[in-house]
């Protein structure tokens, strides 16, 4: 049992890394990642939000939209199939989520709160926690599954976002090419992390 | 056509292009250009969301209170998504299952959001839907570009037709795998932006 969520939780950091072998929350991760301390905070908001909302959407999807999921009402209610409203559903409670925990972090890690500043109301458009929401509707996770590849990708999303704006922190004293400068070299650095990343693909667990 | 109109819906191409130059919408760009024919469902997809989005907020922009304006606009996204994703599963059911989440995630894509706010919020209907059209196209034309090249280099084909022949299947064309993989697509918007700001200065960061 162990063993299958530490596989799982391997996969999701480095094998599937979100940002680099699917793309999401490309945004920020390449506007958000010129400084390693924003990007450590951004990173640290965005693991935190997808630890929380990936099993909060896991939920909603089984007992409220799923075909039949609203059996637990009475059995008048088992052929109703709520799955099309899923993206609203889920960007809702995503919202909702991270509005929460802006308010609870106000309350009681003020510290944290100020730190994270501007990037917690962002991460509700991040398309790393809709997409891991949407994933795992699409792999039928469970639900110990679903925290456990929320927290995952949102661990290798972190790892990447720190790594790339480390790079880009050392590259502020090379000589690229007019034309290339800013973004042009940002996705060749992101492509050739993305290469690195792959050589986890031969990890068996 | 109007001056501003043609503006609107040409500058979004090459001048003011949302991929290359605003920097939105790159997630989705990636993931669904492995072949050029999910490239072109995809485009059409955004393109529809964005300029019906664009139109339906703008109609209603003046009685959108301003501290709620964000769960308003991504309450119509979401439901023309929906939409959207319905009348796939309809009619091109292999392409969607292909699309798998990139098409629900149009609604986190940054263009259509960015959109919605920049440009919506403040102008009329009519130019607003041919903003729309036109940043659509402008995501589309990059994503058209990548995708072509992906299928192009990585397999060999276009649209499924072998356009040059491999050489596991008697032809000459040794496939090149990285471009299939992700760090291809990379690359490749890498050296699409270098072309772009070299042919358009004013574009480049220093």
């Amino acid at each position: 049992m162990f063993e299958h969520y530490l596989s799982l939780a391997v996969k999701a950091i480095f094998v599937e890394n979100m940002a680099l072998a699917f793309f999401l929350g490309m945004c920020s991760f390449l506007a958000v990642s010129k400084k390693v301390d924003t990007a450590l905070g951004l990173g640290a908001a965005v693991t935190f939000v997808l630890t929380i909302t990936a099993p909060l959407n896991y939920l909603l999807y089984t007992f409220l939209l799923k075909e039949g999921a609203m059996s637990w009402l009475g059995p008048q209610f088992a052929s109703i199939d709520l799955s099309f409203l899923r993206f609203l559903a889920f960007i809702g409670s995503i919202a909702a989520a991270v509005q929460i925990v802006e308010m609870v972090m106000d309350k009681f890690a003020p510290a944290l709160y100020s730190a994270l500043g501007v990037f917690l109301p962002l991460i509700a458009v991040n398309c790393a926690i809709l997409g891991a929401a949407l994933f795992i509707v699409e792999r039928d996770y469970t639900l110990g599954e679903s925290t456990v590849f929320g927290l995952g990708s949102g661990i290798g999303f972190w790892l990447a976002i720190v790594a790339l704006a480390a790079l880009r922190e050392k590259m502020t004293y090379s000589n690229v090419p007019l034309g290339l400068r800013g973004l042009g070299i940002t996705f060749i650095v992101t492509g050739l992390m993305a290469i690195g990343f792959m050589a986890f693909a031969g990890i068996q667990l | 056509m109007k001056v501003a109109h043609k503006k609107a819906l040409f500058d979004p191409l090459f001048n003011d292009n949302p991929i290359a130059s605003q920097v939105l919408g790159i997630c989705s760009a990636l993931a669904v250009t492995t072949k050029l024919e999910t490239s072109v469902v995809m485009s059409l997809a955004v393109i529809a969301v964005l300029a019906l989005s664009n139109f339906s907020i703008s109609v209603i922009r003046n009685f959108i209170p301003p501290s709620i304006r964000i769960i308003v606009q991504l309450t119509i996204i979401a439901s023309l998504v929906i939409v959207t994703d319905q009348v796939l599963q309809a009619f091109v059911f292999d392409i969607s299952k292909q699309l798998s989440v990139f098409v629900g995630l149009i609604i986190t894509n940054c263009i259509v959001m960015g959109r919605a706010e920049a440009y919506a919020m403040q102008n009329p209907p009519v130019d607003s839907f041919l903003d729309g059209i036109g940043n659509g196209l402008g995501y589309s034309l990059i994503l058209l570009i990548v995708g072509f090249f992906r299928e192009l280099l990585g397999a060999g084909k276009l649209f499924g037709y072998s356009v040059m022949p491999l050489v596991t299947e008697g032809g000459w064309y040794q496939p090149n795998g990285l471009m299939v993989l992700a760090p291809g697509a990379f690359f490749l918007i890498g050296i699409f932006i270098w072309l772009l700001r070299n042919f358009k200065p004013e574009l480049r960061e220093t």
